[in-house]
C-alpha cells in the first residue's frame, strides 16, 4: 500500500510541475483576455443592465374576486418579487379569518413564556408570587457544581467564576438575560432539529428535501434570518429568540441524522432480535447508541446560539449584545472590552461545559450513604440552603449592589489608548499603503469583471469538477445574483473576502505549517483555535475597532481575525493526518525534515487545506456581513443594513441569498475539488 | 428424525435493482453469468437447510460466501427474495410485522460478532434489554438477568458498563442477553472471531458448557473450520451463496463433494477426526491375542498402541464383536497425508 501510494506521488510530482506551470499558464491567459474582453464586451455585458434585472418577465398570483388567484406574468425586479410574497404573507387573510404573519406572530408569541420563566428566576424574581429570583451565590455555586459533576473541579471552578465575575463586573443582569435566551432557545432548536432528524432518517423523500435546505440555511447569513423575523414577528426580544432558534436549527438536524445512520447496524439487529417495535427502537436503540454524537450536535446548537442571540440585538434582543452594540457605536471601548470579556467567558463556559456532557460516560454508583453515592445532589443541596440563609441573612449575597461592582473600563480605556498610539506608527503603513496600491486596484478588477466571463468560468469549473450535476446549480447561484440586479454590490463583497482569505492564507498557512511541526506547538495552536472558535463573531469587532476604527480595512480585518483559524487548523490538522507509514517510507527512503514536508506530507495534504480554504470562506462570507456596520462600501453588507433599516423584508431575503449563493458556488467547487483530489491519492 | 426446528427450502438472497424481478427472469434459477452481466449479487443462492433439536449446526464458509446472509434470512433481519423458511412449523415469511415481533421475543436468540451491546447500558440492563422491551417489569427481569449473569460466570460485574469489560466478558454479556428470553433458537453469528485466540478457545468450552445444561438448538456461523469441528454436530459450508455439502465433519472429510470441500478440509489433522471404523480393513483370521481397539475411537488416540505393533491390530464393536483390524500403514495413511 505505502509503495502504490508513493508510486502514485512520484508520479505526481512529475506531473504536478506539468501541471502547475499548464495551470500557471491558463490563470495567467485568462486574465490577459479577461482585460482585453472588458473593453470589447459590450455594456450589458460587463454589468447586468438595470433595465433587465427591473424587468424580469415574474410569476405573480393576482387575488381577484374569484376564490382562486390567477397566475399572470409581470415585469418586476426580484426584490419586487421577494415582496409581493411578503406582501402576501403579511396581509392575505386565508379563509378570511387569518394572516400568514399572525400565525408567525401567535407561534412566537409563545416562546415569551418560558423565557419569561427564566428571567424571573434569574433575575426580577416572580412579583406574583412574592418569590424572589435565584440570589447570586446560589446561582455561581450551582454553576460551579454543575461543571464540578461534568467535568471535575477545574470546570467548577471555571463555571462558577464565570457567575462570580458578571455579579462582580456588574454585569448580572444583562449576563443572565442572554444566558437565558441561550437556555430556551437551545432546548428548543435541539428539540426541532432532533424531530427533523428522525423525520429524515424515516423518509427518504423528506430528506432529500430537507438537505439542500439545511445547506442553503447555513450558508445564510445572521441577517438572512434577522430581517424576515422583523416582519413576521416584529422587533425585540422574542424575535431574537425566534432568529435565533431558526438558526441552529440546521447543525442539529444535519449531525442527529448522520448520527442515527452511523449506529453500527449489528447493535440496530440486536434490538430488533430483541423483539423492540419500531418506537423502541428508535428511542431506546437508536437514538441512545447515536448520543456521542447527537452530543456533538448539542455542543454545536449552544455555541450557535449564543452567537445569534448576540447578533440578535440588531433587532433588539436585550442582554449583552444590546450593551456590546451600543459601547462600540459610542466607542466607550473599555465598557465594550468589559462586555465582551464577559460574552467570551460565557462562550468558554458554555462551551466547556456542553463538551465535557458529551464526553461524559455513564459511571458506576458507589454504594454507601446518600452523600457517598450522589455527592454533586447533596452538594447542590447544601448550596441552596447555605446561599438561601446567606441571602436571606446578607442581602448583598441575594443581589450585589450597584456601588459593590468593580469597572475597570477607564483603566482599559487608558490601556487601549496607550497601544493603539504605539501601534499608530506601525500600522499607519497599513493605512497608507493599502488603499491605494492593493486595496483599490482588486476592486476595480472585481467591480468591473464582466457577468459573462465570471459565470462563464464557474460554469466551465463546475463542469471539469463534476460534470453538468456541479455545472448546473453553479452556474444557477452565479445566474440569480446576476438577476437579482445586485451584481456589482455582490462583487465588491467577493472583493472584500477575496482579499481578506488572501490575507488569512498568508498569515494562517505558515501558522498551521510550524503548529504541525512538533507536538508541544499543535497542542497550544490547538487550544487557541478551539478557543477563539468559540467567541461569537461579533467580539472580533472589538480589536479591530480599536485598532482600526471604522472603513475598508476594519471589515476585512475584521474578516481576518475571524475566519484565519480554519486555514490554521485545517492546515496543522490535514499535515500531522498524513499516514505514518508513509512518512516512514520517506525516512527510509532518505528525505530530509524539509523534503518530508514538501515533497511528501504538503501534497497528500493539499486537499485538506484546501477545505480549510473553503471554511475560511464561508466565514468571511459571514463576518464581511456583521462588519458590514463598521464598512461602508457599496456591497451587499451595507445594502442588507439599508434593507434592514427600510423594514425591506423582500429585498433583505434577497441579499442574504445572493450572500449564501456566493458561498455555496465557492463551496461545492472546492469541495468537488478536495473530494477527487482525494479519491485520486487514494484517502478518501 | 424429529420435526426440524428450522426447515428452509430454496432459498434465494439477491441484491440488485429489482431482484424478485430478476429472479424471475431468470426461471428462478440465475447462473452466474446472469449475475454477472446485470450486476446482481446473488449472496444466497438456493439454500436448503434443516435444523433439528437440539443439535448445533454450524454454517461455515469464507467472509462473503453468504453464511451470515443466510442467518439473517433465517430469522428474517433480511428479507429473502425467494423460498421458503418454516420455523416450528409455521411458514416464517408470511409472519406479519407483529407476530415476528413476538416470535423475536420468545423464540429466537442472537449473539453478534462485535457484541452488539448498547453502549449506555449498564451489564444486567444489557440482559434484561429483551425482557424489558416486552414490558416485564423491573424486579423480574432484574431476577432472571442475574440468574443468566450467574450462569456465564459473570457475577459481581451488574452493575459495569460495558467500556469496563474485556472482549471476552462482553461477548459473556451478549451471550446472556440474547438467553434471557429462554430462546428455542439460538443463533450465534462469528461469536468468537473478534476475540483474541486464546479467549475464544475458553469461550468455545464455555460454549459447550452452557449447551451440556440448556441443550437448544443452534446454529452456528464461523470462518474457522478447526472451530466448526469443535462445536459442530453436524456443517454446513457455503461457497459463493451455495450450500455446498451439509454433512458431519466426518463426512466431509472422507467424502467431500467438491473440490471446494476437498481443498478447504485438507489441512485438517484428520487423526483427531476419522474413527477406527472408518479407516479399518476387514478382520482377519486368528486374531484372538494382543492388544484390541475400538471402532468409535479416534485414529489419532489409537496411532501410538498401532504403530507400536508388528501386526494389525483386531477392531471391536462396543458388544466385543470382532468387525475388522487395522494395520500400521493406515494409521501412518492417515496421520501422515493430506488428504489429496
Amino acid at each position: 500500500m505505502v509503495d502504490s501510494v508513493l508510486s502514485v506521488f512520484q508520479g505526481s510530482r512529475q506531473e504536478s510541475v506539468l501541471f502547475r506551470s499548464r495551470w500557471l499558464l491558463v490563470a495567467m491567459l485568462g486574465i490577459v483576455l479577461l482585460i482585453l474582453l472588458r473593453d470589447t464586451l459590450p455594456d450589458w455585458a460587463t454589468t447586468p443592465p438595470d433595465s433587465w434585472t427591473g424587468n424580469l418577465p415574474l410569476p405573480f398570483l393576482v387575488f381577484g374576486d374569484g376564490f382562486l388567484p390567477t397566475l399572470s406574468i409581470k415585469a418586476s425586479s426580484v426584490a419586487g418579487w421577494f415582496n409581493d410574497i411578503v406582501h402576501f404573507l403579511r396581509n392575505h387573510e386565508i379563509f378570511d379569518l387569518f394572516t400568514f404573519r399572525d400565525v408567525t406572530r401567535g407561534v412566537a408569541g409563545l416562546i415569551v413564556w418560558p423565557l419569561n420563566f427564566s428571567e424571573d428566576l434569574l433575575i426580577s424574581g416572580f412579583s406574583d408570587w412574592g418569590i424572589p429570583p435565584i440570589p447570586w451565590v446560589i446561582t455561581a455555586a450551582l454553576a460551579g457544581i454543575l461543571g464540578w459533576y461534568l467535568g471535575g473541579w477545574g470546570l467548577g471552578l471555571l463555571a462558577g467564576s464565570c457567575i462570580v465575575y458578571f455579579a462582580v463586573f456588574g454585569k448580572w443582569k444583562l449576563a443572565m438575560t442572554t444566558l437565558s435566551l441561550v437556555l430556551v432557545t437551545a432546548p428548543i432548536a435541539i428539540f426541532l432539529g432532533l424531530l427533523l432528524g428522525i423525520f429524515a432518517i424515516n423518509w427518504r423523500l423528506f430528506e432529500k428535501a430537507l438537505w439542500p435546505i439545511l445547506n442553503l440555511m447555513q450558508s445564510l447569513p445572521h441577517f438572512g434570518y434577522l430581517i424576515p423575523i422583523v416582519v413576521f414577528v416584529g422587533l425585540g426580544h422574542k424575535a431574537g429568540a425566534i432568529a435565533t432558534i431558526l438558526f441552529a436549527l440546521p447543525p442539529m438536524a444535519k449531525i442527529t441524522i448522520l448520527g442515527l445512520r452511523s449506529v453500527s447496524e449489528e447493535v440496530l439487529e440486536a434490538g430488533v432480535m430483541a423483539g423492540c417495535t419500531s418506537q423502541q427502537m428508535l428511542w431506546r436503540v437508536r437514538i441512545p447508541a447515536a448520543r456521542p454524537t447527537l452530543m456533538v450536535g448539542v455542543n454545536q446548537v449552544i455555541m450557535q446560539c449564543l452567537a445569534m442571540v448576540v447578533i440578535s440585538a440588531f433587532i433588539g434582543a436585550r442582554g449583552l449584545g444590546i450593551d456590546l452594540l451600543f459601547r462600540l457605536q459610542t466607542l466607550q471601548l473599555g465598557r465594550a472590552l468589559e462586555s465582551g470579556i464577559a460574552i467570551v467567558l460565557m462562550a468558554v463556559a458554555l462551551d466547556r461545559l456542553s463538551q465535557a456532557l458529551s464526553e461524559k460516560e455513564p459511571v458506576r454508583k458507589p454504594e454507601g450513604r446518600f452523600w457517598t453515592v450522589h455527592p454533586h445532589m447533596t452538594a447542590a443541596g447544601l448550596a441552596v440552603v447555605v446561599g438561601g440563609v446567606l441571602a436571606y441573612l446578607v442581602p448583598e449575597a441575594a443581589a450585589l449592589p450597584r456601588e459593590m461592582t468593580v469597572t475597570f473600563a477607564p483603566q482599559w480605556d487608558v490601556l487601549i489608548k496607550a497601544i493603539v498610539s504605539a501601534l499608530f506608527e506601525p500600522l499607519s503603513f497599513i493605512r497608507d499603503y493599502m488603499p491605494p496600491y492593493v486595496l483599490i486596484p482588486i476592486r476595480g478588477f472585481f467591480e468591473q469583471l464582466p457577468w459573462t466571463v465570471f459565470l462563464g468560468a464557474v460554469t466551465l469549473a463546475g463542469w471539469l469538477l463534476g460534470g453538468w450535476r456541479l455545472a448546473a446549480p453553479s452556474a444557477a447561484y452565479i445566474g440569480f445574483i446576476v438577476l437579482s440586479g445586485w451584481w456589482t454590490a455582490a462583487m465588491v463583497t467577493t472583493y472584500l473576502v477575496f482579499v481578506a482569505v488572501v490575507i488569512c492564507v498568508i498569515f494562517g498557512f505558515p501558522i498551521g505549517v510550524w503548529a504541525s511541526r512538533r507536538d508541544g506547538r499543535t497542542r497550544a495552536v490547538a487550544f487557541l483555535c478551539d478557543t477563539l472558535q468559540t467567541f461569537p463573531s461579533f467580539i472580533y469587532l472589538i480589536p479591530v475597532i480599536m485598532l482600526f476604527q471604522v472603513g475598508t480595512i476594519s471589515q476585512i480585518m475584521a474578516i481576518v481575525v475571524y475566519a484565519s483559524i480554519p486555514v490554521v487548523r485545517y492546515t496543522y490538522v490535514g499535515l500531522r493526518a498524513v499516514p505514518h507509514d508513509i512518512v516512514e517510507a520517506a525516512i527510509s527512503s532518505g528525505c530530509t525534515p524539509s523534503q518530508i514536508l514538501w515533497k511528501v506530507r504538503m501534497p497528500l495534504a493539499f486537499p485538506e487545506i484546501m477545505l480549510g480554504l473553503n471554511q475560511t470562506i464561508m466565514f468571511g462570507l459571514f463576518m464581511v456581513m456583521i462588519a458590514g456596520f463598521i464598512g461602508g462600501n457599496y456591497d451587499l453588507a451595507r445594502e442588507i443594513f439599508k434593507a434592514k433599516a427600510q423594514n425591506d423584508a423582500g429585498l433583505g431575503l434577497l441579499l442574504a441569498l445572493c450572500v449564501a449563493f456566493l458561498g455555496l458556488t465557492a463551496d461545492r467547487l472546492i469541495l468537488a475539488w478536495a473530494n477527487r483530489r482525494k479519491a485520486q491519492l487514494g484517502l478518501a | 428424525m424429529a420435526e426440524p426446528v428450522i426447515l428452509c427450502r430454496g432459498l434465494w438472497k439477491v441484491f440488485g435493482p429489482e431482484p424478485a424481478e430478476f429472479l424471475a427472469r431468470h426461471g428462478s434459477n440465475p447462473s452466474s453469468e446472469d449475475f454477472q452481466e446485470t450486476g446482481h449479487i446473488g449472496a444466497v443462492q438456493d439454500a436448503n437447510l434443516d435444523v433439528q433439536p437440539g443439535e448445533i449446526l454450524v454454517i461455515m464458509g469464507l467472509s462473503g460466501s453468504g453464511k451470515s446472509t443466510v442467518v439473517r434470512c433465517l430469522s428474517r433481519l433480511v428479507e429473502p427474495t425467494a423460498g421458503q423458511v418454516l420455523f416450528q412449523g409455521t411458514d416464517l415469511l408470511k409472519a406479519t410485522d407483529k407476530e415476528l415481533i413476538e416470535i423475536r421475543r420468545h423464540k429466537m436468540g442472537m449473539v453478534f460478532q462485535n457484541f452488539a451491546l448498547l453502549p449506555h447500558r449498564t451489564v444486567i440492563d444489557n440482559v434484561a434489554f429483551p425482557l424489558e422491551v416486552q414490558g416485564v417489569d423491573r424486579a423480574k427481569r432484574h431476577d432472571r438477568a442475574s440468574e443468566i449473569i450467574e450462569l456465564v460466570g459473570l457475577k459481581g460485574r451488574e452493575g459495569y458498563y460495558p467500556r469496563e469489560l474485556s472482549g471476552g466478558q462482553q461477548q459473556r454479556v451478549g451471550i446472556s442477553r440474547s438467553l434471557a428470553v429462554e430462546p428455542d433458537v439460538w443463533f450465534l453469528d462469528e461469536p468468537f472471531s473478534a476475540l483474541d485466540p486464546l479467549i475464544r478457545r475458553e469461550m468455545q468450552d464455555e460454549f459447550l458448557r452452557l449447551q451440556n445444561l440448556l441443550h437448544k438448538t443452534i446454529i452456528f456461523i464461523t470462518h474457522d473450520f478447526d472451530e466448526a469441528i469443535r462445536l459442530a454436530d453436524r456443517i454446513a459450508i457455503m461457497y459463493e451463496g451455495r450450500i455446498v455439502q451439509l454433512g458431519t465433519a466426518e463426512e466431509l472429510v472422507t467424502k467431500p463433494a467438491t473440490d471446494y470441500v476437498r481443498a478447504f478440509t485438507r489441512g485438517i489433522p484428520k487423526a483427531k477426526l476419522l474413527t477406527v471404523a472408518s479407516v479399518m480393513g476387514p478382520p482377519e483370521e486368528g486374531q484372538g491375542d494382543g492388544p484390541t481397539v475400538k471402532d468409535d475411537q479416534l485414529i489419532g488416540d489409537v496411532a501410538g498402541l498401532v504403530i507400536g505393533q508388528d501386526k494389525p491390530v483386531a477392531v471391536m464393536d462396543t458388544s466385543g464383536t470382532l468387525v475388522g483390524s487395522l494395520t500400521r500403514g493406515q494409521v501412518v495413511d492417515v496421520l501422515f497425508t493430506d488428504g489429496s
